[in-house]
């Protein structure tokens, strides 16, 4: 099956040869970076995670939104999503893979990272985390390509493969909520000290996730002979619609108890991202632009007629998924950090090799996802029938 | 049973990766006891169950009172002097009263005189740590024995995960080879590498010697070291006289360094 991503117009090999200069590119920046340290970050003592981890915890929620394809279909019988169920669990595996990368680059020394497996140690969330990481990896990876091999030769997918897909719901859940708890268990950082964390995690994973997905399918439909059809895209915006609705109302719990409360621990990571502290306002255009983009992608997808037309659905989905990059991607890992153990506030913004390194990383995922994409194109085209 | 060849690769494949690590996963949790110690121990080495330290800062006058103590720890334990601040390395340094206790701060009637005091700062080495509760491979684990919060330079991945996790800001991160900026190297203690996580490690190595810890010797009395839970220790006896706190102690990690303020008689 592979075979069908070795073949393609030359539009194909161009962007599959962009994206090998960006992973060129990344790499000769992480070598500089695994010879001279993580120095070459905008890390520091005070702010020790950045970038790297904040994209690792907006990808967990891209991969865990696979899931709100896979409850309609094979719980539901929701026949209108069996044509794209593919491309949300191809998107896991490409999301889940920049998870893991992301992990690897932000190592101080990557290459003791079997450490992990040779001293398991269970009441590290990190452990888990690597558990639930690769389970999901592989469950999408199984699933993914059985099903779909299974449609390229029009037969029923084995039967093995339905307690998998059932166990990748609980799983998909997890993996979201075990990252939550990397930060929600950690005493004296009070943005993460919270118990809607992992609620919240998932509520902006379940809008961001699935508005990446509505943006892939429609892509889809322009460069392909497959057509992920209206109404499979439509029933999705609505998902995002409620997603997002619960994840700006979490949000505003958090603003809520830390605010009312006036416990200045809790209240400054909050001002410190909104309004700035003790003259510290890095983050504020991006925290305060994130809100506007999360309100006005919200009213445009409540409204029925901005969220049936495409026109207004794309611009609403794409404030979504900045608002909840920035809000996850930014200010929530930086957040988490300010001010420091001491009151103090310490600023952190990336640096070139960081980004180079980030954006390598993405083409990786992006990489990864055009493959399988491609291999989920050519079946679907050939065969646009599916019914399991 | 029969097969063909890319059936064959496929289970070969598959059961390759399923048996990779999932030996190591069972006989690991299993053993559950990888804690290092000497052959045979020297007679000489102090012993305690639970190792505490009481700062006295009142005995603490003149900054050089305080670098002293700084010196001597970072000195014997190479720990490097690095020009930027985010790249810094530190055992042990000072900050205020409002920085040191910020959940006991914003308070403008305050005595000037302890508002303006420096503190001692360094790993409280906690009774109940949430570095070790974190750390994903027990490259910083609590010792059975007397407590003490150690470091093993030479496991940790540089996940920083014990950095978010410490309350204290005790760790420090190896952004840059730190060999470099080591100004007189002590041959015997380990410099350390880039990508990996230090802090105080209450000189474990000196107590096997029967030393005590650098800061204590350096401090002229104004930092005591001993057993917390022997009530004839002369920190228990202290702790019975004067009036002590500890750093964030509603955090319920238990910190083992116990704070005497002094400073005035009504103190």
């Amino acid at each position: 099956m592979f075979e069908k991503a070795l073949s393609g117009s030359g539009r194909y090999w161009a962007w599959i040869g962009f994206l090998l200069a960006v992973i060129a590119v990344g790499f000769l920046a992480y070598m500089k970076q695994l010879n001279e340290g993580l120095g070459i970050t905008g890390l520091s003592r005070d702010v020790s995670w950045g970038f790297y981890i904040a994209q690792f915890t907006f990808l967990v929620g891209v991969a865990a939104s696979a899931v709100m394809l896979v409850i309609p279909y094979y719980l539901h019988n929701f026949k209108k999503y069996g044509k794209i169920v593919i491309l949300g669990e191809f998107l896991a595996v490409s999301a889940v893979t920049m998870c893991m990368l992301f992990i690897l680059v932000d190592m101080g020394q990557p290459m003791r990272v079997l450490n992990v497996v040779l001293h398991p140690t269970p009441n590290s969330v990190m452990f888990w985390d690597a558990v639930v990481l690769n389970g999901y990896l592989m469950l999408n990876i199984i699933i993914g390509w059985i099903t779909l091999g299974a449609d390229k030769k029009q037969v029923a997918p084995p039967k093995w493969v339905k307690p998998l897909i059932y166990l990748s719901i609980p799983w998909a859940v997890s993996i979201h909520t075990v990252t939550a708890f990397l930060y929600a268990g950690l005493p004296g950082r009070h943005l993460w000290l919270t118990a809607i964390m992992a609620a919240r995690f998932l509520a902006s994973a379940f809008a961001g996730g699935p508005a990446i997905l509505i943006l892939l399918a429609l892509i889809v439909r322009k460069y392909s002979k497959f057509d992920p059809g209206t109404d499979a895209i439509q029933a999705l915006a609505k998902t995002v619609t409620y997603a997002m609705a619960a994840n700006v109302f979490f949000f505003l719990l958090e603003v809520f108890t830390a605010l009312y409360s006036g416990i200045p621990g809790h209240a400054h990571p909050i001002v410190y991202l909104f309004a700035g502290l003790d003259g510290h306002t890095m983050l504020v255009p991006w925290m305060r632009a994130a809100a506007i983009l999360a309100f006005i992608g919200l009213g445009l997808l409540i409204y029925p007629k901005t969220r049936e037309n495409e026109g207004t659905l794309k611009f609403a989905l794409v404030a979504v998924i900045i608002a909840a990059w920035i809000d996850k991607g930014m200010g929530l890992v930086v957040g988490g950090f300010v001010p420091n153990p001491f009151e103090g506030v310490t600023e952190y913004s990336p640096t070139a090799p960081e980004l180079a390194i980030t954006f390598g990383v993405y083409a990786v995922g992006l990489l990864v996802l055009t493959l399988l994409y491609k291999v989920a194109i050519a079946v679907r085209e050939e065969n646009p029938a599916v019914d399991h | 049973m029969s097969m063909n060849r890319r059936q064959f690769l496929t289970l070969a494949g598959v059961s390759t990766v399923l048996g990779i690590g999932s030996g190591t996963v069972i006989t690991g949790i299993g053993k559950g006891n990888l804690e290092a110690s000497q052959a045979s121990p020297d007679p000489k080495a102090k012993k305690a169950k639970r190792w505490g330290f009481v700062v006295d800062v009142s005995k603490l006058k003149t900054g050089e009172d305080y670098q002293k103590c700084i010196d001597a720890c970072h000195n014997i334990h190479n720990v490097p002097s690095h020009k930027e601040k985010r790249h810094e390395v530190k055992w042990i340094w000072t900050d205020n009263y409002e920085h040191a206790f910020p959940n006991a701060a914003e308070d403008k009637f305050m005595n000037k005189e302890l508002q303006e005091k420096n503190f001692l700062l360094f790993c409280n080495h906690c009774a109940n740590p949430a570095c070790v509760r974190v750390c994903p491979t027990q490259a910083t684990f609590k010792r059975k024995s007397d407590g003490i919060v150690m470091q093993d330079m030479h496991r940790c991945i540089g996940c920083r995960f014990c950095m978010a996790a410490c309350p204290f800001g005790a760790r420090s991160f190896n952004y840059i080879d730190p060999r470099p900026a080591v100004k007189v190297e002590n041959k015997e203690f380990p410099t350390r590498m880039i990508g990996v996580v230090e802090k105080c490690t209450a000189c474990y190595e000196r107590l096997a010697i029967g030393k005590m810890p650098a800061c204590a010797e350096a401090s002229n009395g104004a930092i005591v070291f001993g057993d917390l839970e022997d009530p004839n220790s002369e920190v228990r006896k202290l702790m019975a006289e004067k009036y002590t706190i500890r750093r964030k102690p509603e955090l319920g990690t238990q910190p083992s360094i116990y704070y005497v303020i002094g400073g005035g008689e009504h103190v």
